[in-house]
């Protein structure tokens, strides 16, 4: 007993100094038959644990943030300087009455918030977090991501649906409509980095970004043009995947109060809650492999003195911050803006940056590559916000009464 | 172009986002219970019932006269008279109320009391922080939790105490001199039969 726990440290200490294969001394303590169980827990355990307390932690830095965006001092009662609202608003959802409308769908209804958080932690199981830390080293990692990512929908029409009330159902199917909508961008956004590092394991496409023996910096894929547009690409449709702010019209509350999960109380209320959040951690996570490196440090010689494990949660809490800033500063977008923006802007750009990275594969990081591929993105860029999102007529408000007729 | 917009707005929350640490000035929220705003002079919540002088009971400006109470429009006032008569602040025996209770939780605080009472004896308040553990009694406030100073009516509402004192000065003088000229026509005129 005493050697295996003993062992576990050790194991924990493998980790945290960014040692390779942590696990690999402590299995055999473990009898035969266990080991396959025993070792997925100590991969999922840190998930369900770290993810969690890092969605708690955000809901007050959030809050916080956004107060300090709007000139408040935001939550700064419970604890020390607010910083244990989380504790209180747990506690709270927790208590509170778990209401079921009589007309729903029972069962749906339970299901619909498990079928939300399940396949969000799912989706963290191909994430590369450090090095050595996969917990599953798929060789189509990125479309596992993006198979299970897009299963939370389901459970957005499920929620809708079961709770048989019109504001909800409106609030799922313009979940579904946005998502769908959006999962396109964001897929082919994606596949400009699958293009160029050539495979779909996200471990490799973090191993593509590293910095060669002669090299000061990394080459991660931000820094190159394409890879710069398919990050702003990916960043907005993610935005719109997490259905947070300026795209969260699946919850505008001007309109339809709640949305999908209007009929929810208690602690399924919570799990929505944390399955969005859990959501948004994954896709920045996404982002953070495919094109900020990773869990790479930017400069090659700072790798040897911060674990990576830091560097990948450092680029994580900066993402969410962006996310926080955006949210702090846009207003929720109309619905066809919503539309317009994925099907004419994005859809396009995605595909015309699937072209550059193309020629990037073939030109290389040329000075004629980096003119080629930046004076294509730029100009399409530009031509696309002309051409096919015109800036709208904003005039004078005519309003047209039913006794006028027709104007 | 195209998103030139979000920037210039992320700039602007990013601006206020470090000028909120920077400068504590922009901060327009009040932190309630350490800081309070300054009262205002037309605020008011609940009645209070006035009293000159030291002792509540012997300075009570109020005569049960009831008139409040048959205004009252949600009908929250009770005053039972008390049969012992007391002097006023002119020396005039009036009645005194023995019960006067408002029910503060169904004051609409509509003010009509104080319109109506003519002696001055009924006020507005400006306490707010009434949050009590006991819903029912704890609400209804009798004559000794109502029973407030002038002094506390001159600190909350200045310029209109300083009406009010004016005319009951004026009042007083009056009688005074009333009561004087009444005085010196006895002691001028000579007694008629003795």
């Amino acid at each position: 007993m005493m050697e295996g726990l003993r062992e576990f440290c050790g194991m924990i200490w493998k980790v945290l100094s960014d040692q390779p294969d942590p696990k690999a001394a402590f299995l055999p303590l473990v009898p035969e038959a266990w080991r396959v169980e025993v070792s997925a827990l100590l991969s999922v355990l840190p998930i369900l644990m770290v993810f969690p307390a890092l969605f708690a932690l955000t809901t007050v830095l959030e809050r916080k943030g956004l107060g300090r965006i709007q000139n408040r001092p935001g939550p700064n009662r419970v604890g020390p300087a607010g910083f244990l609202q989380f504790a209180a608003d747990g506690i709270k959802t927790l208590t509170k009455e778990d209401v079921v409308p009589r007309a729903a769908d029972r069962v749906l209804h339970f299901i619909a918030p498990l079928a939300l958080v399940v396949p969000v932690f799912l989706t963290f199981s191909v994430l590369p977090f450090g090095r050595n830390l996969v917990p599953l080293n798929l060789d189509a990692g990125l479309l596992f991501f993006f198979a299970v990512g897009a299963s939370t929908e389901l459970a957005i029409f499920m929620a809708g649906w079961a709770s048989r009330n019109k504001y909800s159902l409106l609030g799922a199917l313009r979940g579904i409509a946005q998502m769908v909508s959006y999962e396109i961008p964001l897929i082919l956004s994606t596949l400009s980095v699958v293009m160029v590092a050539g495979t779909m394991s996200l471990p490799a496409i973090v191993d593509a970004q590293a910095a060669g023996s002669g090299d000061l910096l990394s080459r991660w894929h931000v820094f190159t043009p394409w890879g710069f547009a398919g990050f702003l690409l990916f960043l907005v449709a993610a935005c719109a995947e997490a259905n947070r702010a300026p795209f969260d019209l699946p919850e505008g509350e001007s309109e339809i109060i709640a949305g999908y999960y209007l009929e929810y109380s208690g602690f399924k209320f919570a799990l929505f809650f944390l399955g969005e959040y859990l959501g948004l951690f994954a896709a920045c996570g996404l982002g953070i492999t495919l094109f900020l490196g990773g869990w790479h440090a930017p400069f090659r010689f700072m790798e040897a003195w911060v674990p990576s494990y830091l560097w990948f949660f450092a680029k994580l809490a900066g993402l969410v911050a962006v996310f926080i800033w955006v949210r702090g500063t846009l207003p929720r977008v109309r619905m066809d803006q919503l539309m317009n923006l994925a099907w004419k802007f994005m859809l396009p750009l995605a595909l015309i940056n699937l072209f550059a990275a193309a020629l990037w594969h073939f030109l290389g990081s040329t000075p004629a590559g980096w003119a080629i591929t930046t004076g294509l993105l730029v100009v399409s860029y530009w031509s696309l916000g002309r051409i096919l999102m015109p800036p709208g007529r904003i005039g004078r408000r005519v309003y047209r009464y039913a006794g006028e007729g027709p104007a | 172009m195209l998103g030139s917009g979000i920037i210039k707005g992320m700039v602007e929350t990013a601006r206020n986002f470090v000028g909120s640490y920077i400068d504590p000035a922009r901060l327009t929220t009040v932190e309630y219970p350490e800081e309070r705003l300054l009262p205002k002079e037309n605020a008011r919540q609940f009645p209070f019932l006035l009293h000159d002088g030291l002792d509540p009971d012997a300075g009570l400006r109020c005569v049960a006269c009831q008139i409040c109470e048959k205004e009252c429009p949600p009908q929250c006032i009770l005053i039972v008279k008390d049969p012992v008569k007391k002097p006023d602040a002119l020396g005039k025996m009036q009645f005194q109320p023995k019960v006067f209770n408002i029910d503060i939780s169904v004051c609409m605080s509509c003010q009509i009391c104080v319109e109506v009472c003519p002696f001055d004896a009924i006020k507005m308040d400006t306490e707010f922080e009434l949050a009590r553990t006991d819903r029912f009694g704890g609400l209804l406030l009798t004559k000794r939790e109502l029973t407030k100073s002038n002094t506390h009516f001159q600190k909350i509402h200045p310029i209109d105490a300083a009406i009010v004192d004016g005319r009951l000065a004026a009042d007083k003088a009056k009688a005074e001199a009333k009561a004087r000229a009444a005085a010196n026509a006895a002691a001028s005129t000579p007694p008629q039969n003795s």
